[in-house]
């Protein structure tokens, strides 16, 4: 009922807007985020509308539990099957674009379950998203904001803003509250405004800033990033910094580890400038010495002679 | 789509005082196993089932306290190389200390070249398996051709994700070759996190195998710049003796594996399986 309504409001509000002259220039406003498809029918139902239909991007289907004691059923669950990311997530704008830098590990509990996750999403050539959190939650999710980026790209003939795009996430998320989500992501990137930086979270937070960092090592990461962060830097500069901060975070933290993969974003889209090995970037910064001999062993003059 | 006007309205969100209702109609009930098996296999939409239907699963599960899982043990490992891929399970089936059965099948043969393992709760894994094997059914119908192990796999991680709130306790290692006809694992867990890989091992026996082949068969990272090559350095009968070997490991030191290890191999000519006897007790 609601949802047909708001479909109609919707039709009419688009018949209404005048047609231009030029059909190019004409913007139809894209009142997708009107509907609110909320966890619509169970999925795995017998049709195949969740997963197949070309509207699924803003038709997911979420199944739920029917239980007495949902929240205690969502912590129980977590416990047993949660992938969790202990991480070290860093960004930063500088004065020729953004730099984007994780680390790799996944871990659940003292497990490491993998040192190879990619932990910075391509979401389009312009754009990145980071992960802290929940594995699934931060996959599925960004996999889930580049459907509906590019389906904003189709709509509208331009490709979505950083602001659009993090506050298309954070509604998302904001809309899951306290259902135990787990997401700490930044949203980096190059628009027609320039370079811009959203950090958003599952709890509904969305900030605009120029400097974040997220993730159980972010504490590290920040000292570095803090110390050595300049608006006027060369990319090479800005590179070595975020390479410097989320090594000195995988060293300090237990949860971060694997390599370390330094993304940069300007005005012609993404390039990732580097990805190293924790271990190999040790004997980077801290180059094995040869220690100066402090007593040579020599042969002790026998006792016969 | 004309079809989906005929489609019954989406429900929404089960608002929690649905919650008191199923166990309302609960009471007073007694439902053959068998049509609660039915339900539990074909959908998942005990919230949108009319009062006069019998009670979902789920309501029924409700009873005792929320909690409906129960792990099963069991360990699955992959191992993918130039032009194979070996998928392997041990046939134990466990609850606590009783083994309930030596000789049950991990192992599911999705597609031509995409085979899955799972451990887990055996309830759950024998629902995602006919789930999927009848994904790939109608993929086959609509589109002419068998689904690609790629293709198999973000439908794998969807498919656990759409029950992100009421989580398959399936832990699952997809193995095939890709379109190339290159050997390919993914590995997940429980909700849909997913990655490619080169080997994997999955399950109760998972923190024992892991780091032997970590140790056999690592390989650079695919996350470095500049790439590096990253073959799994085996022929086809060398992984399926190392998979033979961690798996006899493997039932030394974990009550939950044991009894059989099943072996499938995939490669250009099809696949073939292969049992292989573990220690019984």
């Amino acid at each position: 009922g609601k949802s047909r309504e708001a479909k109609e409001r919707k039709a009419h509000f688009i018949a209404s807007v005048p047609q231009h002259p030029h059909a190019d220039d004409a913007m139809i406003p894209n009142l997708s985020a009107l509907e609110n498809h909320f966890g619509a029918a169970a999925a795995g139902s017998d049709d195949l509308g969740a997963l197949f239909s070309a509207d699924a991007a803003d038709q997911l289907a979420l199944e739920f539990p029917t239980c007495n004691d949902f929240d205690g059923f969502q912590k129980a669950t977590k416990e047993m099957v949660n992938n969790k990311k202990g991480t070290t997530t860093l960004s930063f704008i500088f004065d020729k674009g953004v730099i984007v830098a994780a680390d790799s590990r996944a871990s659940m509990g003292g497990y490491i379950s993998s040192q190879t996750v990619r932990k910075i999403i391509e979401i389009n050539p312009y754009m990145l998203g980071t992960m802290a959190g929940g594995a699934a939650d931060c996959q599925f999710w960004h996999r889930n904001l580049g459907v509906k980026c590019r389906l904003h790209e189709l709509a509208n003939k331009r490709r979505i803003s950083i602001a659009g795009s993090s506050k298309t996430l954070a509604n998302i998320l904001y809309s899951y509250r306290g259902m135990g989500l787990s997401i700490g992501t930044m949203i980096a990137g190059f628009d027609e405004t320039g370079p811009g930086l959203y950090y958003v979270d599952s709890e509904g937070a969305r900030l605009k800033g120029s400097r974040f960092s997220v993730g159980s090592g972010s504490l590290y990461a920040y000292g570095i990033l803090d110390e050595g962060y300049k608006f006027n830097m060369s990319v090479e500069e800005a590179a070595e910094l975020a390479r410097r901060a989320i090594y000195h975070a995988t060293f300090r933290d237990g949860a971060s580890g694997g390599c370390v993969s330094v993304y940069y974003v300007g005005p012609d889209g993404w390039k990732k400038l580097s990805g190293d090995d924790v271990g190999e970037l040790h004997y980077h910064y801290y180059p094995v010495q040869a220690a100066p001999v402090e007593q040579e062993m020599a042969e002790a003059p026998s006792a016969s002679t | 789509n004309g079809l989906r006007s005929l489609r019954p309205p989406r429900s929404r969100r089960p608002r929690r005082n649905l919650i008191k209702e199923g166990r309302k109609r609960d009471t007073g009930h007694r439902t053959a196993p068998l049509r609660l098996l039915l339900q539990a296999t074909n959908s998942g939409d005990s919230t949108t089932s009319p009062p006069s239907s019998p009670p979902s699963p789920t309501t029924a599960m409700s009873r005792r306290g929320d909690w409906v899982y129960e792990n099963n043990g069991g360990t699955c490992v992959a191992i993918a190389g130039a032009d194979y891929c070996v998928v392997a399970a041990d046939t134990r089936l466990s609850v606590g200390y009783n083994i309930l059965t030596r000789e049950h099948s991990k192992i599911c043969e999705l597609a031509d070249k995409c085979v899955i393992a799972s451990s887990g709760f055996q309830g759950d894994i024998k629902a995602l398996q006919k789930n999927l094997a009848a994904r790939e059914l109608l993929y086959q119908h609509q589109h002419n051709k068998r689904m690609s192990c790629p293709a198999m796999a973000q439908l794998l991680s969807n498919t656990l994700y759409y029950k992100r709130f009421f989580p398959y306790y399936a832990f699952n290692v997809l193995g095939g070759l890709d379109s190339e006809g290159k050997g390919c694992v993914y590995s997940y867990d429980a909700v849909g996190s997913y990655e490619r890989t080169g080997y994997s091992a999955q399950g109760s026996g998972s923190t024992l195998i892991m780091p032997v082949l970590d140790n056999q068969l690592k390989s650079p990272s695919p996350l470095l710049v500049p790439a590096r090559d990253a073959v799994t350095p085996l022929s086809e009968s060398e992984a399926v003796d190392l998979v033979k070997d961690v798996f006899a490991s493997a039932t030394e030191r974990d009550i939950y594996t044991g009894d059989k290890v099943e072996i499938v191999v995939i490669n250009k000519a099809g696949t073939r399986r292969e049992y292989i006897e573990l220690r019984k007790d």
